[in-house]
């Protein structure tokens, strides 16, 4: 029997909380928005902590990349390789982000960033716009990748054995030791972060994975095709926030990328490059297309310690666009 | 010779402290050391991040509020209790408002039970890696909640056929919110406010927070604000990116809510040594399960060679801490220790490597292995790995 405790909600009060979004698509919210826009708010409000690529800058999340790499030994989780549904990219960030200032995005906004996430994760192409009307025909690739919870069945019989009380084995040797990775915190702020440099190579959730990438082919291509080059130029506006190609083109967070194509590596003069990088230039690597193709396609397992941030170009066809057209605007 | 502490101390001669020196009270000075300790390589930030519990330094199964440790996704949320409402709605005959005193007319109950974080453990999925309990095992706390059946409040607004789930939403800035099965809501979930007899702490989810007892910690949701029923789940973030455990062959098991048999044996341990040499000798830990109770632990003293039952001790209930203890003559030479529980449906905690060998090592979650302690001639302990 009801108590008669509290009072009715009204429907403007549910409406006002009444957030959530299931990947039926109930409780999402007319409106819209592309992947261009989504680009300039991820940029101000998204990318501080999450990388202009998605790539998560320090220990935040890595929003892109890691295809195919969740049985590997250190997967790498992310909206395209891992997470289930699209509606729980826009229900999250729409009640959780930005980190500080939560729900003060408009819907537009979140559809958005929800469409701009997509094209981070090569999910769809940078003129793909989001909205009400098109959400549920939206599918993220891991979404068969999920079970119910099989304990009962797959573990309960061995783990309701009887164990052993008595001899249960004739000798024990120690196999491994905490004290040899030696991450546990020490009281003061100055030890605790020393120690967090170390614990990088030990630290338990997924990180980019640092096992040497096999080299990308990349097919051969006639010098000039005009298709492939305006193709290349698409690929290029991700390159776009940290290098300049072209006459007129300056050092930015990353070098100046005239003569790339079949040059030396390293050679831009007043770039200060990573010690890989310089130690590569040293050693007289030199940028062909399978060289440049394999570095473009999974930078930091080509070259671990790169300041690229940049996790990679995905698609071969993409890679052999973006190198017709690096070699097509150099000046 | 005389011992030195056998004298006349200034606490024997001066006066002490009046009555509210201290009007909510303080541990002594002595007890500094005993606290909740992060760690930091863990996270990005402290607000979004985790501390741990000092089980070392505690001893019986209740923890003490202050202890209890910390998992916030947007820090802690400053509520005004005055200005806190609890909504009802979705599925149901009549979409409710409830304020705290509402909440706090409603017939409530006392149960005592343990909140464990489905990552406790979770670093040590590859190895040995945290010299310290407080480090592998401290994502748990225990203490007796005071709250009113999740079960009274939905029937007050009159759940429709239909509504097969639960939405809980928290009021705090990252707005968590967790699915959650309707058999479970209106089997023994609460509405809970006041912990170990005193209000929930604010990192605990003052005004009101959600009990599940026996299921992963992310779904007791703190500072709740909202209750929504429905026909399905909604998958959010916190039960697909999150809290779903990744098996070696790249497929995720999901809704893995209960908490398996686990135990701990929390001293000796690497942040609690023997000091006093060989001889008589307290060894002591915590087990529990999501399931039920834990009618026995065993505990090997030797690797695993020899197992013995462990002495079980104090009041206990269902999903909820069971202190044991293990009292032995030690001779002074390296010890592996080891604790097993066994539940009450019959579960028997695994090795970590027969999880490994089902699971792979990149779950993050749900890691119930049993855990070793190395300790030396000297009394040392370390976290340790065994064949």
């Amino acid at each position: 029997e009801p108590l008669g405790l509290g009072r009715a909600a009204t429907p403007e009060e549910i409406a006002l909380w009444d957030i959530d979004v299931r990947p039926d698509g109930l409780g999402l919210p007319a409106g819209s928005g592309d992947v261009m826009t989504g680009d300039k708010i991820y940029t101000e409000k998204c990318s501080a902590c999450h990388g202009v690529f998605g790539e998560g800058t320090g220990r935040w999340p890595v929003l892109a990349g890691g295809q195919g790499s969740l049985s590997d030994a250190r997967p790498v989780k992310t909206i395209g390789s891992y997470w289930p549904y699209l509606s729980t990219v826009y229900d999250y960030v729409n009640r959780a982000m930005p980190f500080g200032n939560a729900q003060s995005l408009t819907h537009d906004e979140v559809y958005a960033i929800t469409a701009y996430l997509l094209y981070l994760n090569d999910e769809v192409d940078e003129d793909f716009v989001l909205s009400s009307d098109n959400f549920a025909e939206a599918r993220l690739p891991n979404e068969e990748a999920f079970k119910p919870d099989d304990r009962a069945e797959v573990e309960f019989a061995a783990f309701k054995e009887e164990p052993c009380m008595t001899e249960c084995k004739p000798s024990v040797e120690i196999t491994m030791r905490a004290a040899v990775l030696d991450v546990t915190p020490e009281e003061t702020a100055a030890k605790a972060a020393a120690k967090a440099e170390e614990a990088q190579a030990a630290e338990p959730t997924p990180e980019a994975p640092t096992a040497e990438a096999p080299a990308v082919e990349v097919a051969e291509v006639p010098a000039a095709d005009p298709a492939l080059i305006k193709a290349g130029e698409k690929v290029f506006r991700k390159c776009k926030s940290c290098h300049q190609i072209g006459a007129k083109a300056k050092n930015r967070v990353g070098p100046v990328l005239n003569g790339i194509v079949d040059g030396p590596a390293g050679a831009v003069e007043d770039f200060r490059y990573s010690k890989p990088m310089a130690a590569a230039a040293e050693a007289g690597l030199v940028w062909t297309e399978s060289e440049l193709g394999a570095f473009l396609g999974n930078p930091k397992g080509y070259m671990k310690g790169t300041k690229m941030s940049f996790p990679g170009v995905r698609k071969e066809e993409d890679i052999a666009a973006l190198i017709a057209y690096l070699r097509d605007a150099s000046e | 010779q005389t011992d030195p502490a056998i004298a006349i101390h200034p606490w024997m001669q001066e006066l002490g402290d009046g009555v509210d020196a201290a009007p909510y009270g303080m541990p002594s000075p002595h007890e500094a050391d005993v606290k909740r300790r992060t760690v930091e390589w863990l996270t990005a930030d402290p607000v979004s991040s985790i501390n741990f519990t000092p089980l070392h330094d505690l001893d019986g199964t209740i923890t003490p509020n202050g202890l209890c440790f910390e998992r916030h996704h947007s820090g802690v949320a400053r509520v005004d209790p005055a200005q806190h409402r609890l909504m009802i709605h979705g599925l149901v005959d009549k979409p409710l408002v409830l304020t705290m005193e509402d909440l706090k007319r409603f017939p409530r109950q006392n149960h005592v039970y343990f909140l464990e974080c489905a990552a406790n453990s979770g670093m040590e999925w590859r190895g040995s890696q945290l010299n310290g309990c407080q480090f592998t095992h401290g994502m748990i706390h225990n203490v007796m909640y005071t709250g009113v059946p999740l079960r009274l409040v939905l029937e007050e607004a009159g759940v429709k056929p239909e509504g097969k789930w639960l939405l809980a939403e928290g009021a705090d800035a990252a707005a968590m919110t967790r699915s959650i099965p309707m058999e479970k809501a209106l089997d023994d979930c609460l509405v809970a406010f006041k912990m170990n007899g005193e209000a929930l702490r604010p990192e605990q989810g003052y005004p009101v927070r959600l009990v599940v007892p026996g299921w992963e910690g992310n779904m007791w949701v703190k500072w709740l604000r909202r209750l929504e029923v429905g026909d399905q789940p909604w998958h959010h973030r916190e039960e697909t990116s999150k809290y779903t455990d990744l098996m070696a062959d790249g497929v995720a098991r999901r809704f893995t809510w209960e908490m398996d048999a686990k135990s701990v044996i929390t001293s000796p341990s690497p942040q609690a040594p023997i000091t006093h040499g060989p001889g008589p000798t307290v060894l002591t830990g915590l087990a529990w399960s999501g399931r039920g109770t834990i009618p026995r632990v065993d505990v090997t003293i030797d690797g695993g060679i020899t197992w013995q039952e462990a002495r079980m001790d104090g009041p206990s209930t269902p999903k909820a801490l069971h202190r044991f203890y293990y009292d032995f003559e030690w001779d002074g030479k390296p010890l592996l220790l080891q604790s097993r529980a066994h539940d009450s449906t019959g579960y028997v905690q695994p090795t970590k490597d027969a999880l490994r060998e089902i699971r792979g090592e990149n779950s993050i979650y749900h890691n119930n292995g049993i855990q070793t302690w190395a300790v030396d001639a000297d009394g040392k302990a370390e976290n340790v790995e065994i064949s």
